[in-house]
């Protein structure tokens, strides 16, 4: 006998979207930039993306048997964390630095949580702050990626070859090449040392060393825009969070402009672009009221430059989104809307 | 030395639970709750600064002048315990409604490693009068950051599905783990020298 009628509790519409859905979407929206960061950076770019990814597969699958729950594998949530922590990762970085990576990003920061949405910090971020905190050398090695080698910043890059003679580097005799970040250059040197970059187009395409994920703000605006408008995420905390790193850059620039660089160099280098739409809208660890959500964008911004103009780190975007995710219990409360009908003496 | 730096590094770069590992017995103890939390950072607040002034006359006026500072540790240790007591019975007779409120925690400062730890500290950087005072308000206000942050997380956590193995104080050193490795971004905020 067929049934005519289902009897359920409401709410009886649904909307079609599933875990699964959004994690795969999100990791669609990541594509052009990590195919980008294949071009710039070559074999070692291939190497770390799908190294780590599939380390953090396991891991997921490992933990998920042990824990003895059902496999979460499929919904796709370990695959996009993967990917995120491998896009903050240098190019290059030894496949064992980025299996510890994955392991506290997967294991320590969401399984002995409970698994997905259950986590406290954003997992990524955790994985990748473990990894600066305790391997800062092989961290900050940067490849040059392809294209720019020759001329870095403008100037060639001459090293002594093995018969001793000098000789101009180029991307045809040697494997490849490291150098300094912007960021690294402006916290070591001072903005004038980024002088020459620093409105250069090169920094919104990405031309420019850095992690592989992090260096064109192109490509990854436009992930977060398609992101906006599938409405996986919503507009708050990106538009705080950049907005407020470029109004901080902005008053800092105009005060100083030899020590502190422009705006335009602050909102398109470094992890700004990743943290802002990527990371800090991981919906587990964000505010849930809209309200919430800009005080959060806000303080990600703030913190965000404080590490970078004033701290010891030249980035501070992974540190500012796990600080805020500490934030978030608070603002949730500080922010919890009135109920609908009740007068201010009433709800309190 | 700018005391706005002192303040920064006692607060945030220095932090007393999170970067230094001093005063995890309350951090960890009292910080199931927020409204517990909060208490206890007003009364390590109200402490800190006290016992920071006493045990400062002490070094300068018992211990440096008769040239016996190796009893230091013994003598802070003292100091700060009997401060604790004096203070306590002080607000029982004077203002019963925050003895009610500090409750527990007064006593619990005694044990607090932070007080010593940071009296020992004042000593040692050769902080005058006031960078002592603004020293210690600034030790006790991160203190008081770090408290409330981890005393929500662990509110939090209490809704999490967390597995049987890790639940309880695995969990919450987990999460203070985590936290700790945050604050390492404060690191060379304010260089201390």
């Amino acid at each position: 006998m067929d049934k005519k009628l289902f009897v359920s509790s409401s709410p009886h519409v649904h909307g079609q979207v599933s875990t699964p859905a959004i994690m795969w979407t999100v990791v669609l929206s990541l594509l052009p930039a990590t195919l980008w960061s294949f071009y710039l950076f070559g074999l070692p770019a291939v190497t770390v993306v799908l190294g780590t990814v599939a380390l953090t597969a396991a891991l997921e699958a490992i933990s998920n048997k042990v824990a003895g729950g059902p496999l979460a594998l499929r919904d796709g949530s370990a695959v996009l964390t993967g990917l995120l922590l491998a896009l903050t990762l240098p190019p290059g970085l030894p496949l064992w630095m980025c299996g510890a990576g994955a392991f506290v990003s997967v294991v320590v920061a969401k399984a002995f949580f409970g698994g997905l949405g259950q986590n406290l910090f954003n997992p990524a971020m955790t994985g990748r702050v473990f990894l600066l905190i305790a391997f800062p050398a092989a961290m900050t090695k940067w490849l040059v990626p392809r294209g720019t080698g020759e001329s870095l910043l403008g100037h060639p890059v001459t090293a002594y070859d093995t018969a001793g003679k000098l000789v101009e580097l180029t991307s045809a005799k040697v494997d490849a090449i490291t150098a300094a970040t912007p960021l690294g250059l402006l916290c070591e040197k001072g903005a004038g040392a980024v002088a020459a970059i620093q409105n250069s187009p090169d920094l919104f395409i990405g031309q420019l060393n850095g992690s592989l994920g992090e260096t064109s703000a192109a490509f990854l605006l436009l992930g977060g825009l398609f992101l906006l408008v599938r409405r996986i995420i919503t507009w708050h905390i990106p538009v705080a969070y950049i907005g407020t790193v470029a109004v901080i850059a902005a008053i800092t620039h105009a005060v100083d402009p030899a020590q502190y660089a422009s705006v335009a160099f602050h909102v398109f280098t470094g992890g700004l672009m990743i943290g802002a739409f990527f990371m800090a809208t991981d919906y587990v660890t964000s505010p849930m009221y809209p309200m919430g959500k800009l005080i959060f964008g806000v303080g990600c911004g703030v913190l965000t430059m404080v590490i970078r103009l004033w701290g010891g780190y030249p980035e501070g975007v992974s540190f500012a989104v796990l600080l805020l995710n500490a934030c978030v219990p608070i603002i949730d409360n500080a922010t919890r809307p009135k109920k609908f009908g009740l007068t201010k003496l009433a709800a309190a | 030395m700018d005391l706005l730096v002192i303040v920064l590094l006692a607060m945030l770069t220095e932090n007393y639970v999170l970067a230094k590992f001093l005063g995890i017995c309350p951090f960890l103890g009292v910080s199931k709750r927020m409204s517990t939390a909060f208490g206890m950072s007003a009364a390590v607040l109200f402490v800190m600064v006290v016992a920071s002034l006493l045990t400062f006359a002490i070094q300068e006026f018992v211990l440096v002048r008769f040239g016996v500072e190796y009893l230091q540790t013994i003598a802070f240790i003292l100091v700060i315990a009997s401060t604790v007591q004096l203070t306590e019975m002080a607000i029982q007779k004077m203002s019963p409604v925050l003895y009610q409120a500090l409750g527990i925690f007064l006593p619990l400062i005694t044990t607090n490693c932070a007080v010593l730890g940071i009296a020992v500290l004042n000593v040692q950087r050769g902080y005058g009068l006031i960078e002592v005072i603004v020293n210690s308000i600034g030790a006790s206000l991160g203190f008081g950051v770090a408290l409330l942050l981890f005393a929500g997380l662990r509110e939090k956590l209490e809704l999490r599905n967390v597995p049987e193995a890790f639940q309880g104080p695995a969990i919450a050193l987990v999460t203070a783990g985590i936290l700790s490795l945050a604050f390492m971004g404060f690191a060379g905020l304010a260089p201390a020298s």
